[in-house]
């Protein structure tokens, strides 16, 4: 027994690696040490930034400006993150932009998926078109209708309101969405929906009972995407939005302003704070859904 | 002819068009809310953009009335062409487009190939990888601001424990380094996103080239630059462009780095600063048409080099 399995694991090892383990047992161990020394530099690359804005939300404000610097935090306090949470600005943000980008992912998918049926389900002329449609607009630059969207918002009454975001967000969610959940809906086979096409069921049935359970996975990861992109969003909503009281969490984070001190101390630690608590709802669901991301992304990059 | 047409076939291939034109009918009611929506976000502000290019509109009304103008924004005494700032404003963009897409590349490629060979917490690492991608351009800047800070930065600080920044005079990176602190900024988040979509390009290889190549001899170097790299251009073409693409609209990290000062503005911040700081929507929208005519010129660039590789 235990021989055919060694001889399946040898042949399945590819040849190079065979190689590899021919050379010289110093050679070999410089080659690991290197291979994982080179891990270890892109881990900490990767995570270093987001270690070090949590370990300057835990030290208090007085140790931040301390040199030399200290790398971990002697005495771990939760006051930046009391502090930010003790006005409503934050939270009011934080409120802001879970409305726009909830609100903008819903819609999203609504249209989208009845789109996405439509695009990958019929056959008609013209279809083709409107694929070729909805892949420009994901490329394209969102400046260049500010000024336009700008004047539109002042007449239909939504500058410096919520709805403006919500509005002009489709932009670049919708067209992503439908390219995204076409190529969902296009990999189902099609016995499924002839099955209940048979038993009498009326297209918009076979849509919401037969295909939406089906691509559910793919709606998942596409909400998520686009709710990212919602979240991120700070262009336009740098140029429509004023009030404070309807800042999203990217405005916010740009305009902490110090309550105590000089008026010129960036208060960073609350910065840090409320980078990380805005941050780690994101990182966690990534996490979780990582393997979807990354099959919904490169169907959104590579195959275009 | 219609008398040497047999008639059963007709009514049947008629049954069949009745129900594809139900079918064709159906399928447009269902994009008709996609297709308003885009009509209405995007296709009717790009209309009106290129109209508001061609007058003098300013976005209080009532200081004077819209006019006409013709092409004086573009060619006009103050237009666009004598524009020095926004001449200006495509250097600092373009500059910042080669470092960032130059360097995610090469990064992002050798990341790739680490991840793509198979080791115990290759799982972990690709989850690693998403976060930086995860992390808002926003709250990404905030967080590198804070760490190239002059004084309490942490980066100057590691510069300094290893002596390769002079204890005394450490530089000022925004001040003194601005296009490095924001490329920096942006390498760090973009670079992990480019590699995944490599990865996914290097995973569709088949391994037995590979082993075929070693069978004969090759090298590892032999093999990425016959084996790997040809077989990768299609994944790399493909995200240099959107790279490219994403690149020249920064936008995000430049503002949160230095505002809207004059000598590190981007094509987008000098274009929004226009429209809503000046509130100059006619001049703006001018300029909206000559970046999007800029990135035109890349997308153009980027095609013929991908038809010339095709038929060589």
């Amino acid at each position: 027994m235990s021989t055919v399995a060694e001889r399946a694991t040898a042949r399945d090892r590819p040849v190079a690696r065979r190689l590899w383990l021919r050379r010289s047992p110093v050679r070999r161990f410089v080659g690991r040490l290197g291979f994982w020394l080179l891990i270890t530099v892109i881990f900490v690359y990767a995570l270093f930034p987001f270690y070090w804005a949590v370990r300057s939300a835990f030290t208090p404000e007085g140790q931040l400006f301390d040199t030399p610097i200290k790398y971990f935090p002697s005495h771990p306090t939760l006051t930046n993150f009391r502090e930010i949470f003790s006005t409503s600005f934050f939270t009011r943000a934080l409120l802001n932009s879970t409305l726009v980008a909830g609100s903008v992912t819903l819609m999203a998918l609504v249209i989208g998926s009845l789109a996405a049926y439509a695009l990958g389900r019929f056959r008609f002329r013209g279809r083709s078109a409107v694929l070729y449609l909805m892949l420009s607009m994901t490329i394209f630059p969102q400046i260049a209708i500010l000024g336009a969207l700008y004047t539109m918002m002042r007449d239909f009454h939504l500058y410096d309101r919520l709805g403006s975001l919500i509005l002009s967000y489709m932009i670049f969610t919708l067209p992503f969405t439908i390219w995204v959940l076409t190529s969902f809906m296009r990999a189902l086979p099609g016995d499924l929906e002839e099955a209940a096409y048979v038993d009498g069921a009326t297209p918009l049935q076979v849509f919401y009972k037969v295909l939406l359970p089906l691509i559910a996975p793919g709606l998942v990861t596409t909400g998520l995407l686009a709710f990212i992109s919602a979240w991120n969003e700070y262009l336009y909503a740098i140029s429509f939005i004023q009030s404070t009281d309807k800042y999203t969490v990217p405005l916010a984070i740009t305009s902490f302003v110090g309550k105590t001190g000089s008026a010129f101390q960036v208060p960073w630690g609350q910065i840090m704070a409320a980078t990380v608590v805005v941050t780690l709802p994101l990182i966690t669901a990534t996490l979780i859904l990582q393997r979807r991301i990354l099959a919904g992304l490169t169907a959104g990059a590579v195959k275009g | 002819m219609s008398s040497v047409a047999t008639p059963a076939p007709t009514p049947r291939r008629r049954r069949r068009t009745r129900l594809q034109r139900r079918q064709t009918r159906l399928a447009w009611l269902l994009l008709l809310p996609a297709l308003a929506a885009v009509a209405f976000v995007a296709i009717y502000p790009l209309g009106k953009t290129v109209y508001q290019s061609f007058t003098d509109q300013e976005f209080l009304a009532g200081v004077s009335p819209t006019k006409w103008v013709g092409l004086h924004n573009y060619f006009g005494a103050s237009g666009i062409w004598h524009d020095a700032d926004f001449r200006h404003s495509i250097v600092v963009t373009i500059k910042f487009t080669l470092i960032t897409v130059s360097f995610e590349f090469v990064l992002g490629l050798i990341i790739a190939l680490v991840v793509n060979s198979s080791f115990r917490g290759r799982g972990a690492m690709r989850a690693v990888m998403l976060v930086p991608w995860a992390i808002p351009t926003v709250v990404a800047a905030q967080m590198w601001k804070w760490m190239l800070d002059d004084t309490f930065g942490v980066v100057s600080d590691l510069g300094k424990k290893a002596h390769i920044l002079s204890r005394s005079n450490a530089p000022s990176w925004l001040a003194d380094h601005p296009l490095m602190s924001v490329s920096a900024v942006d390498i760090w988040k973009t670079t992990p996103f480019v590699a995944l979509l490599l990865l996914a390009g290097l995973q569709v290889i088949p391994t037995d080239l590979y082993e075929a190549a070693a069978v004969d001899g090759a090298n590892k170097l032999h093999q990425f630059w016959r084996i790997t790299l040809p077989l990768l251009v299609p994944a790399i073409l493909v995200t240099l462009i959107f790279r490219t693409l994403d690149a020249l609209r920064v936008f995000d990290v430049f503002y949160v780095f230095f505002g809207n000062r004059p000598d590190t503005q981007t094509m987008a911040i000098y274009d929004q600063s226009t429209i809503v700081g000046d509130g100059l929507v006619g001049y703006g929208a001018a300029l909206s048409v000559a970046i999007f005519l800029v990135i035109s010129l890349f997308v153009v660039i980027y095609v013929t080099v991908m038809r010339v590789g095709d038929q060589a």
